[in-house]
């Protein structure tokens, strides 16, 4: 049995799953217990498992990801939410500083099993402090997995595979696909972290997206059919770890790249893939490799604009167009 | 002690230690010398250049880690800074594998991959030197908390500088703690300044901790933090509450550095008067003095400073004598796998 189900109520069925499995994993954030998170990911949770294990917070970031930190390295799978990606920037010190490397400078005294859940990403018009795509910023840090799911399936099964990780992950949530809706199988949903999906097979390009820019990928590739181009899109699901093999494998038979970023021009990811396809791909390839990002620009508020910005499914495929001529 | 240590300070809050054993005393005074002899040896070595990087000394202020370490149990949780030789040292670390770390080898705390400034031992409840101002408050929260969730009788000390108390994640985690009732003591040592600065003259108040401990809804605890026995009292009662349920408390200390901030400072900016007043209030001077108006026999004493010596010579000759890393070794523990791998 399948039912289809919102990427923002899988959210809470993939932290259930979690939590009646495990009673080391806890939730803390803001607003996420009686409120049920303002995105409304969290309903349902405190009434199933207690304010012991659901807990709200102050606005206080740094407060929030410590105590996720220091509750992992004493043997708690604390499950932080971080309500806006670019919050990020108020904890950064925890993230990069402190959760990446302390296993790494304590020579290994340390596990941190510990899950940072966050809205990431633009489309709700909330202007430029609310709107970042940051994905690359946690992509640069060793000692980060990062991982971004396109759909309510992932959802479930990344941000288990993420909970039951024994390393800090970083779990994109993208906040303009919370009202979109997917099939989800009944039981038990667990998917591996660092395997990129081929979600359209095709022949003559490879197109990689990550999170909301997978549909909009897909529905690029329906025109491109229409123009007789045959493109094969990968779902990157995690950034770290990264699986260059279905990368690679996908452009040795199509030959060409193309990579879809919603995060700001300048080294976003997929300026990484581009350059690991020039290093190990090279030989096989028939076309410039082609990255769409957002421009190097803050993002506005306006509809209007921020469509403007955002690469959209007629970027996609007149860029798409412009590399297969 | 009931004179004023500083003008912008006053006097701190004296606990009657007239009622403490002399086995605790005893077990104050070898930690204080304990860390006063390794440190200088630290020093020495840092200055024939056998170990790179910085240091930050805790020169003076022995009295603090010692006092507080020997009020805790040995599964409880310390968490510290770049300052943290003494801490780490007063719960127990083995004094060579310190300072094998500070030499960069391999049988170094860390495996030399932390070094001075991250000396960490878990198995002795070191659970970490933080070297970001402030970084390790709400960490150490995480601890406390974890311990209420695991339903052990676990307490968390937390020390900082005074410098400290003015960047956000001290707030933050002061807050939380207090809400969440956390079993925690964070530990301010005040020693007047927190880089080159003095404190007083970018602080808002004159107690950079107690003061600002009402906001919290916590009691303003001030203590001699050149006074082993005071600060060991304070503590113990601090970790007694935090035990009982009665959540978080903070403890500022009072004390003073004998060097500068770190091995490139010579803390010149500190006046000549001030320097000498704080060096007559010296803890390695004055708790001996204590401890012999005490009729504790002097011979105990000599034989602490005896077996310290010992020590910290035999964990210098074992840390020149010990193998640097294997080269691997950079490569290893990014992940809980053991590896550093990012893309198959």
């Amino acid at each position: 049995m399948a039912e289809l189900i919102t990427y923002r109520d899988a959210v809470a069925r993939g932290l259930a799953q979690e939590m009646r499995r495990d009673p080391m994993v806890h939730l803390i954030g803001e607003d996420i217990a009686a409120a049920g998170g303002v995105f409304k990911a969290t309903p349902g949770l405190l009434d199933e498992f207690g304010p012991d294990r659901v807990r709200d917070t102050p606005i206080s970031e740094e407060a929030i990801l410590g105590a996720a930190m220091g509750a992992a390295m004493t043997g708690m799978r604390p499950v932080a939410e971080i309500m806006f990606s670019d919050f990020l920037a108020t904890c950064w010190d925890i993230v990069a500083v402190e959760i990446a490397k302390t296993r790494y400078m304590t020579n290994g005294q340390f596990t941190l099993p510990l899950v940072i859940r966050t809205a990431n990403g633009a489309g709700l018009r909330f202007g430029a402090q609310h709107s970042q795509a940051v994905e690359n910023w946690a992509m640069m840090i060793p000692g980060l997995k990062v991982v971004a799911p396109s759909n309510p399936h992932d959802v479930i099964g990344l941000l288990a595979a993420a909970i039951r990780d024994p390393d800090p992950v970083l779990f994109f949530e993208q906040k303009s696909l919370y009202p979109t809706k997917g099939e989800v199988a009944d039981g038990e949903i667990v998917e591996k972290l660092g395997e990129a999906k081929i979600v359209r097979k095709g022949s003559d390009i490879t197109i990689v997206a990550l999170a909301s820019m997978v549909r909009k990928a897909l529905d690029a590739a329906e025109l491109l059919a229409e123009d007789g181009i045959d493109a094969e899109v990968i779902d990157l699901r995690s950034l770290v770890p990264l699986d260059t093999r279905t990368i690679l494998e996908s452009v040795g038979r199509t030959t060409r790249l193309v990579t879809v970023e919603e995060n700001p021009r300048l080294c976003g990811w997929g300026a990484e893939i581009v350059s690991i396809v020039a290093e190990e791909g090279f030989w096989r390839l028939d076309a410039p490799l082609t990255r769409i990002t957002t421009p190097h620009i803050p993002l506005p508020s306006a509809d209007l604009l921020e469509d403007e910005l955002l690469p959209s499914v007629d970027r996609i495929h007149d860029t798409v167009r412009k590399v297969m001529l | 002690m009931s004179e004023t240590l500083t003008p912008d300070v006053g006097a701190p809050d004296a606990p009657d230690t007239s009622d403490l054993d002399t086995a605790t005393r005893l077990a104050l005074y070898e930690q204080v010398v304990r860390i006063r002899r390794f440190e200088e040896r630290a020093y020495r070595l840092f200055m024939e250049g056998l170990v790179k990087g910085t240091s930050h000394l805790s020169l003076g202020m022995e009295a603090i880690a010692s006092g507080v370490a020997t009020a805790m149990n040995s599964d409880d949780y310390t968490f510290c800074t770049y300052r943290g030789h003494a801490h780490t040292l007063s719960r127990g670390a083995s004094m060579d594998a310190v300072m094998a770390e500070l030499l960069g080898r391999a049988t170094g705390v860390c495996g030399g991959k932390g070094g001075s400034m991250h000396l960490t031992d878990v198995e002795h409840g070191v659970m970490g030197s933080y070297a970001i101002i402030g970084a390790h408050l709400p960490i150490a929260n995480g601890a406390a908390w974890s311990s209420l969730v695991r339903g052990t009788d676990q307490v968390t000390a937390c020390f900082f500088g005074d410098g400290t108390t003015n960047i956000g994640a001290f707030h933050e985690a002061l807050n939380f703690a207090a809400i969440w009732k956390l079993p925690i003591v964070f530990f301010c040592e005040n020693n007047l300044y927190m880089e080159y600065t003095a404190i007083k003259d970018v602080t808002a108040v004159p107690r950079p901790a107690a003061d600002r401990a009402s906001a919290y809804g916590l009691e303003p605890i001030t203590v001699d933090g050149n006074d082993p026995e005071a600060v060991h009292l304070v503590a113990r009662d601090a970790f007694a509450r935090a035990r009982a349920g009665e959540g978080p408390s903070l403890v500022e200390a009072l004390t003073y550095r004998h060097g500068g901030h770190s091995r490139a400072d010579p803390g010149k900016y500190r006046p000549d008067e001030e320097v000498a007043e704080w060096m007559t209030r010296d803890p390695y001077v004055t708790y001996r003095e204590r401890l012999l108006e005490l009729g504790v026999d002097e011979q105990e004493l000599d034989d602490i400073v005896e077996r310290a010596d010992a020590a910290v010579d035999a964990a210098t000759e074992s840390a020149k004598a010990a193998p640097l890393p294997e080269l691997r070794a950079a490569y290893t523990d990014v992940w809980a796998d053991g590896g550093n791998a990012w893309r198959n």
